[in-house]
């Protein structure tokens, strides 16, 4: 079986600052990764460079997508073939309608994967479907992308997201920060009707609270821009307990 | 910044080539000599058949013309214009017109490909149309003169005039005489003066009292012939409580040397009437190095005489080596209101430098101006405004909102406002933001699937969403369209 995803001893670069020396990392298909770690510890640039974000800089390593090097690929390519990246901080694109952003993704997706477009009475009724099951108003879809969006809305705006592209891949950033107890469950659900056997995600938490809600198979703890241990869904509880100093050697 | 660099590399790979509308069309035309003297003004007079007092008002502003200096004000630059070296007329050969059947092929063709529908039968059995689908009358104009009008006829039953200006000069000149030039005088400013003197076609709209005119009015304007200026006039009057909407779009080839389009066009709205005026402008910008390009050099005026009138203008300026346009409003009667919404986008080398005046007469009068510039390439894009209040003008209103976007770090964008109220009662608000495009924006949408080119141009039409909801719809789509084509380019 090929790894869904496979990052090898990735070395990556920001303004001439090393942040991640050397991390490994193997992810197959219907499994579902956490990855912990302090603050500043490299788990954002990680999701960056894997969603082909400008401004770093690879300067050792590689990082495999289903066999395929995608260092290799144009962000929008990655986007098309399965890479979906939930935003840690999703931005505001005032002026434009998050139904007509939606759309337009979508089909700019399915345009590269050689699909037809959808057509529009499809696509209402899908994007109407998923709201609902995230519990997103109808009206919100009619403001600017994420504008005037609360924190908690930002994020549900972006599981909605990822179930209307249905990608292989699914990067979370902390997708619990800024929700609350009701919100995290409600996402944490649309986030688990997703878990198939063709797809793995990666999420990225400060907080075991969430693992609750989606139970990883795996659990990274990150450190300096390496991996420091893996183990499985009881890692998170031994951190939640005796938090990250004890990794600051291995590091 | 690496990430920033690497907007500045795509910006670099700019190529303003992609103007889509850069074809010429073959056909034979009737010009007058080149260059400009009295003969010239007599020989477009007597082309157009025009009366004693037409060529009398032509000469006069052409005396004055000579006696003014070209304005340097604006923040433009580009090499002194021989003006001998132009032709002032230039008509495509055919005799009267006596239907759009005998209108050449070739025109036709031309509009065609421009995908602007002359046939009104086409127009009418076209791919199915929705129900209640606004149709739109249209008024074309290939260099010097206008070669098609449609729907006169469904027009004149409603009492609506809508024909070449040359025509209604022959036909309707009392009220010619009574309003040309009492909006822009011959005396306004060197280009208005010099239109004055050569104008050759253009738009003549009167809609009279109480009639709301059944359908959008539109000219399209095409400049072809090589070395050619275009001189058009347009005057629109709306008697009392009479509403017209109006559109306005152009274009032109492709050429090396630099054509000059000096138009004057005239709004007037009497008690309880009002203009609504779109242009979506899209005349040839010059290549990638800056070569070629129009000159539009355009005073546009409306003046709200009667009480409760309105005269609202929206432009979508994309085209053009150099823009210098302010359409105004004159706010005479009491109540009255104007309106001012631009796009002005510039990309490559091209120079805007656009804006708006708002002169505030009488009293109540209400004022809007949203501006929303976009600066690509090494382009220059500068807004110019004016807001004044009189002494007369208690509680006169204005809110300016004067919004930049910057694409690269090569090109510039300027907000000049100025304010003027000689009356303590005035509220006068302004506005303004300059922001450069973010990589965090675009890199959203590329990681949703968009294409760097459809990313901007998406956060564009976002940026822009107020401005393009007062076009009517079927200008909206096509300038929405157009705001992407202009941008090609701007990323790699
Ligand atoms: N564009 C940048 N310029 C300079 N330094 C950067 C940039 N991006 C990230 N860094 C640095 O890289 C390090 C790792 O940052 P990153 O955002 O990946 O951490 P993180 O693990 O996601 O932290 P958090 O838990 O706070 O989200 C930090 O020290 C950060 O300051
Ligand atoms: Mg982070």
């Amino acid at each position: 079986m090929t790894a869904l995803l496979e990052v090898k001893n990735l070395q990556v670069r920001v303004e001439e600052r090393e942040i991640l020396h050397g991390l490994t990392l193997t992810v197959n298909p219907g499994e579902v990764h956490a990855i912990m770690g302090p603050n500043g510890s490299g788990k954002s640039t990680l999701s960056h460079v894997i969603a082909g974000k400008a401004g770093y800089e690879v300067t050792g390593g590689e990082v495999l997508y289903k066999g395929e090097d995608l260092l290799e690929m144009a962000p929008n390519e990655r986007a098309a073939k399965g890479v979906f990246l939930a935003f840690q901080y999703p931005v505001e694109i005032p002026g434009v309608a998050t139904m007509n952003f939606l759309h337009t993704a979508l089909n700019a997706q399915r345009k590269a994967r050689g699909e037809k477009e959808i057509l529009t009475p499809d696509f209402l009724k899908k994007v109407r479907e998923v709201a609902k099951s995230l519990n997103i108003p109808q009206d919100m879809l009619k403001r600017g992308v994420n504008v005037g969006f609360s924190g908690g809305e930002k994020k549900r705006n972006e599981i909605l997201q990822m179930a209307l592209f249905e990608p292989a891949l699914c990067i979370l950033d902390e997708m619990d920060s800024g929700l609350d107890i009701d919100a995290l469950r409600v996402a944490a659900d649309g986030v688990n009707a997703l878990r198939s056997k063709d797809r793995a995600m990666v999420v990225i938490t400060h907080y075991q609270r969430l693992l609750n809600y989606i139970v990883p198979d795996v659990v990274h703890v990150m450190s300096k821009g390496r991996v420091v241990k893996s183990g499985g869904k009881e890692l998170a509880l031994e951190l939640e307990k005796s938090g990250y100093a004890q990794f600051d050697d291995a590091a | 910044m690496p990430a920033v660099q690497e907007t500045v590399d795509r910006v670099r790979q700019i190529d303003v080539d992609q103007y889509r509308y850069g074809f010429e069309t073959d056909i034979e035309s009737d010009k007058a000599p080149k260059g400009l003297s009295e003969d010239t003004v007599r020989f477009i007079s007597a082309k157009k058949n025009e009366p004693a007092w037409m060529l009398e008002w032509r000469l006069e502003a052409y005396r004055r013309w000579l006696t003014m200096r070209e304005p340097e004000w604006a923040r433009v630059h580009y090499p002194k214009i021989d003006y001998q070296d132009y032709y002032y007329y230039s008509a495509p050969k055919r005799k009267e017109l006596a239907s759009l059947d005998e209108v050449d092929p070739e025109i036709l063709k031309t509009y065609e490909k421009l995908g602007i529908p002359l046939r009104e039968q086409e127009m009418l059995a076209g791919v199915v149309r929705p129900e209640g689908e606004r149709r739109i009358a249209v008024d074309a104009v290939f260099d010097s003169v206008s070669v098609a009008t449609t729907f006169q006829k469904e027009l004149k039953q409603a009492g609506v005039i809508f024909m070449p200006i040359s025509e209604a000069i022959r036909e309707h000149p009392d009220l010619v005489k009574k309003y040309l030039g009492t909006v822009v005088p011959t005396s306004d400013n060197y280009f208005a003066t010099l239109n004055s003197a050569v104008f050759s076609d253009g738009s003549f709209v009167y809609v009279p009292p109480g009639v709301r005119c059944p359908m959008e009015l539109s000219t399209y304007f095409r400049i072809n012939e090589r070395n050619t200026g275009q001189f058009e006039r347009t005057l629109i009057i709306a008697d009392k409580g009479a509403y017209v909407s109006y559109l306005e779009g152009c274009t032109a080839p492709q050429r090396d040397e630099n054509q000059l389009h000096a138009a004057v066009v005239e709004l007037v709205t009497h008690d309880d009437a009002e203009i609504k005026y779109s242009t979506v402008q899209n005349w040839y910008p010059g290549n990638s190095e800056g070569k070629g390009g129009i000159y539009n050099f355009v005073t546009k005026r409306g003046d709200c005489r009667g009480h409760n009138s309105k005269i609202s203008w929206t432009q979508v300026e994309t085209g053009s080596a150099i823009t210098w346009k302010y359409p105004s409003c004159i706010l005479r009667g009491d109540n009255s209101r104007g309106e001012f919404y631009s796009i002005a986008i510039s990309n490559g080398y091209q120079q805007v430098d656009s804006g708006t005046k708002m002169i505030h007469l009488g009293k109540n009068t209400t004022s809007r101006i949203i501006s929303k510039g976009i600066a690509a390439g090494v382009s220059q894009n500068t807004y110019r405004g004016l807001v004044t209040a009189h002494r007369k003008a208690t509680n006169a209103r204005n809110f300016t909102a004067c919004d930049s976007l910057l694409i690269g770090d090569k090109c510039g964008a300027h907000t000049v406002p100025y304010i003027e109220a000689k009356n303590s009662s005035a509220l006068f608000e302004h506005e303004a933001t300059t922001s450069k495009i973010s990589e965090d924006m675009l890199f959203y949408c590329v990681q949703r699937g968009l294409s760097p080119e459809e990313a901007v141009a998406l956060v564009v039409n976002g940026f822009v969403k107020d401005v393009l909801q007062q076009l009517p719809m079927e200008f909206a789509v096509e300038a929405q369209k157009l705001i992407s084509i202009s941008l090609e380019g701007s990323v790699g």
